[in-house]
């Protein structure tokens, strides 16, 4: 595991001052990186070249750098969280790289994703699609002991799966038609396997989706592109089982 | 000391927060309709009380500085949560855990707050199981528990490794759903810097929106700060990278005492430091350690082969590995508390045992438990972590030990608050990591994440009502008063002195600077001597720092620079106070060691006749020594003894 030096990396990257501005690419090279930084580490050394060099540094979400927040979401060589599987751009590490070779770096693309600046995106959709209805409601107080309804192990492990999603947008990136199906199928799977959320089944279904429509996200046309770049492996059988709660919602009104 | 009213209930311990709840004032639903609350931060303790407060019916304004509310750093918590439900049958109890919490935090806690923390934890796993939070489960369908370090039962509830995502995520479902009713406006991507005061109340906010650059005032009844902890004044942690203390000193300097700063969480197993082009640390969860065994070579020309990269550790024999937890503590072994095994894992590294090219670093092992449970049962049990450590490290830890070593990961020190939660300024609570209360010296694993939910779910719902209810003739908080004014400008002039030093030094170079010194002086090991080192240090970086530092970019834009200098400027400052308080306290305990404080053993050596308070720093003016209040602790339920793991 022993680390070694990257000499020179040239970095090709999105630059775009503000939303209302026009972008375009930029280049800048990158010397000395070890392989056993993370690709983040490498952005902070460049952003502080930048700034001794009297350059603006270059706008980057990122918080947790535990590939748990959801936070980063770089565009790296055409992947969501570049050429590493199950992971996110927090814990891509250099060692992905060659020396010598050219980085491209992009915001994700998608129309519900407006650029805010450089590398940085505005996911807010993705609350809002949850606000249509991704939760169980239930107040603080008056519920009952937590072992009152038993949860089949497999139903519980299936509900931990749909829930591991982190809300990065990755599949949106990822697909052509900018479907947030993944992410919406997810919420809805984690909250239909369990006997807490079935209650509210079909209702959350059903204005989950129309939420989505109307933030314009794109259709599902089953690519499964999302599922190859989730970070957390979210399965596109969730899209199925979707599908199915949706289908049950509207047939049931 | 007259300042200083914890208003901790008379009575018998275990009667105390009944009594206090019958006994403190309500609001009627048509009054909490007219009353506003901002809540900063929306990890667990913000999220939670945000929506509670909402679901009562008040008017609430939430505030994060991320994209979104769900990404608040509790979201990082791995192992587990605790609860005294006794689910397991090992004779667990409200009086077990509270004994626990108060044993495994040194004695330097208070007993009726910890005791309520206990009392209200079995409520906590039965609403995140009614929101849908995916816990473990057994086959037959019931909630699954695991160990924990420093107790002898199995009282932690989890998700896999990703337990305070899954608790976040309900507290959050919960807060969407007071969004989507208007219940809740929500401010993400803003970031308060500045609390505004009329007539010595907490009457609201100034806060920069993190987009446009706008400065912006925001007004209520009650402010309430759940900004959690202040660890990345050591620039390497394992916060993320914008957790900042500087809501919480904010609060400071308007009043509101800091207590117990230098109360500061190293955890024994996180990825060891690589280089230096890290940017932060991360952690491998605690409940590793229930299934993982520490160890260095017993010999040590095996240790400096290993340090060498001449052999791996599983080139060296069993005979001749130092189970040194084990060894130590018979009783509790691997699972001692977290300030006993980062110690000592730093005693076997100091030793040269050190089994990483730097020396400092450790195994933790699961060799053992795979050939005793098999593969698959430790995959289900911490295939998420595995992966997290093999993605950074390269390193497959089935098949070779995991390399691990202390780093700087919680702060049990923050605002003092009452009974009530309220800081020192009326109006003004805090909630969470951001106060000081439940954890004393040392928190244990699994806790923060119960403290979080019980003070947002169950504790501030109803004790911030005894204060409103005396407000509820005051009208909607006009943000034009001159209060309002001034404390924008001051947000504002602020920020333009920052952003026309035009130095020639990025903000990264004076809080690795920091960092260092924090590290060095005021981290694992502390002496008198050290100590006034940093305080010398640490303000010759503030006038560095005030002189030379460079922030790019423009004033009414996006700019990480521009915010990350106001936090390392704050950073710099508490720094200061930690290193003073822990000057001050001049004995051992918990995560605070200090050399001239120890047991033969080496063990961290109380001074409980001179140092039973809890220290609480007051404001007294900008490069001013801050005065130093005691609230002394009374245990009437406990007999203080030496903590013994062994």
């Amino acid at each position: 595991m022993a680390d070694k030096i990257l000499k020179k990396l040239n970095i090709k990257v999105w630059r775009q001052n503000r939303a209302s501005e026009k972008g375009k690419f930029e280049n800048y090279t990158i010397e000395n990186i070890s392989t056993g930084s993370s690709f983040l580490e490498m952005m902070d050394i460049l952003n502080n070249e930048l700034i001794e060099k009297g350059i603006d540094p270059i706008a980057f979400d990122h918080d947790c750098r535990e590939g748990i927040c959801g936070t980063c979401s770089l565009y790296i060589n055409g992947r969501p969280h570049g050429p590493d599987t199950e992971v996110t751009t927090c814990q891509l590490h250099m060692r992905k790289f060659k020396a010598g070779e050219t980085i491209t770096i992009e915001p994700w693309r998608a129309r519900a994703f407006p650029v805010i600046k450089d590398l940085i995106v505005d996911r807010s959709a993705f609350d809002k699609i949850l606000q249509a209805g991704g939760f169980v409601s239930v107040n603080t107080g008056g519920v009952p002991d937590a072992n009152t309804i038993p949860v089949a192990y497999d139903d519980a492990e299936e509900a931990m799966d749909a829930a591991a999603c982190i809300g990065c947008g990755a599949c949106v990136a990822a697909c052509k038609n900018s479907s947030a199906m993944l992410f919406v199928s997810a919420k809805v799977s984690h909250l239909a396997k369990l006997p807490q959320g079935r209650v509210e089944a079909k209702s959350r279904a059903r204005n989950m989706i129309a939420k989505m429509d109307e933030l314009g996200f794109g259709g599902c046309t089953n690519t499964g592109a999302c599922e190859a770049e989730c970070p957390k492996s979210i399965s596109i059988v969730n899209i199925a089982r979707l599908n199915r709660e949706y289908l049950v919602a509207r047939m049931s009104e | 000391m007259s300042i200083l009213n914890s208003k901790i209930p008379e009575g018998p311990l275990a009667e105390k927060w009944s009594k206090h709840k019958g006994a403190i004032k309500v609001v009627s639903p048509a009054n909490k309709r007219k009353l506003e609350i901002i809540v900063v931060g929306t990890g667990l303790g913000g999220a939670s009380a945000a929506a509670s407060l909402a679901e009562l019916g008040y008017k609430v304004k939430a505030f994060c500085y991320q994209d979104s509310p769900r990404r608040a750093h509790s979201i990082a918590a791995q192992g587990g949560i605790n609860a005294a439900k006794n689910y397991q049958n090992d004779n667990d109890s409200v009086h077990r855990l509270f004994y626990d919490t108060i044993k495994g935090g040194d004695y330097r806690s208070r007993e009726a707050n910890v005791y309520r923390l206990a009392e209200v934890s079995p409520n906590i796993i039965d609403q995140c199981v009614a929101q849908g939070v995916p816990f473990g489960r057994e086959y037959g369908g019931l909630l699954d528990n695991r160990s924990f370090g420093g107790v002898l039962v199995s009282r932690t509830f989890y998700a896999r490794g990703q337990t305070g995502q899954q608790l976040l995520i309900g507290a959050y479902q919960a807060l969407n759903r007071q969004i989507a009713k208007g219940a809740v406006e929500m401010y993400s991507r803003h970031e308060m810097l500045d609390v505004v005061k009329i007539d010595g109340k907490a009457r609201g906010i100034i806060a920069r929106d993190l987009v446009t650059g706008k400065i912006k005032r925001f007004g209520a009844h009650a402010v309430v700060v759940a900004t959690g902890g202040y660890g990345n004044v050591f620039f390497l942690s394992t916060n993320a990278m914008g957790s900042n203390g500087s809501a919480a000193w904010q609060c400071y300097k308007h009043g509101a005492f800091m207590s117990n700063p230098c109360f500061v969480q190293i955890h024994p197993t996180c990825i060891p430091v690589h280089g230096d082009q890290q940017s932060k640390l991360t952690l491998m969860s605690e409940s590793l350690r229930n299934d993982g065994r520490v160890w260095v070579p017993k010999k040590k020309e095996d240790a400096v082969k290993l340090q060498k990269g001449e052999i791996g550790p599983n080139d060296i024999k069993d005979e001749d590995r130092d189970f040194y937890l084990e060894r130590r503590y018979p009783s509790y072994g691997n699972l001692v508390p977290r300030d006993v095994a980062s110690r000592a894992a730093k005693e076997r590294c100091d030793e040269g045992f050190g089994v990483n090219g730097e020396g400092k670093a450790v195994f933790l092992d699961f060799k053992y438990s795979i050939e005793r449970l098999g593969k698959k049962v430790i995959e289900a049990r911490y295939g998420n972590l595995f992966q997290m450590y093999e993605k950074i490290t390269d390193v497959d830890p089935y098949k070779e030990p995991m390399m691990i070593y202390p780093a700087i990961h919680y702060t049990m020190g923050g605002t003092w608050v009452d009974y009530n939660l309220m800081t020192t300024v009326p109006g003004l609570y805090a909630i969470g990591e951001a106060n000081f209360s439940d954890h004393g010296a040392n928190r244990l694993g699994a806790s923060a994440l119960m403290q979080g939910l019980a003070d947002g779910y169950f504790i501030l719902p109803y004790t911030i009502g005894d204060y409103l209810a005396d407000e509820i003739m005051v009208p909607k908080i006009d943000t034009n008063k001159p209060e309002f004014e001034a404390a924008e400008k001051a947000v504002t002039g602020r920020i333009e002195i920052l952003f026309n030093i035009k130095g020639k030094k990025t903000v990264d170079y004076f809080h690795k600077k920091l960092g260092q010194i924090m590290w060095d002086n005021v981290g694992m090991a502390r002496n008198a001597e050290g100590l006034k080192i940093a305080i010398a240090e640490i303000k010759k970086i503030r006038e560095e720092f005030w002189s030379d530092v460079k922030v790019p970019g423009e004033l009414n834009n996006l700019n990480p620079e521009l915010e990350k200098a106001g936090r390392v400027a704050d950073f710099i400052d508490i720094g200061e106070l930690m290193a003073r308080d822990a000057l001050d306290r001049n004995e051992s305990c918990g995560g605070h060691f200090r050399e001239e404080s120890a047991t033969e053993e080496g063990e961290a050596k109380r001074n409980d006749e001179l140092f039973t308070y809890v220290s609480c720093w007051e404001f007294k003016g900008e490069r001013k020594e801050p005065e130093l209040h005691k609230e002394p602790l009374k245990f009437e339920n406990i007999k203080l003894s030496q903590r013994s793991y062994k």
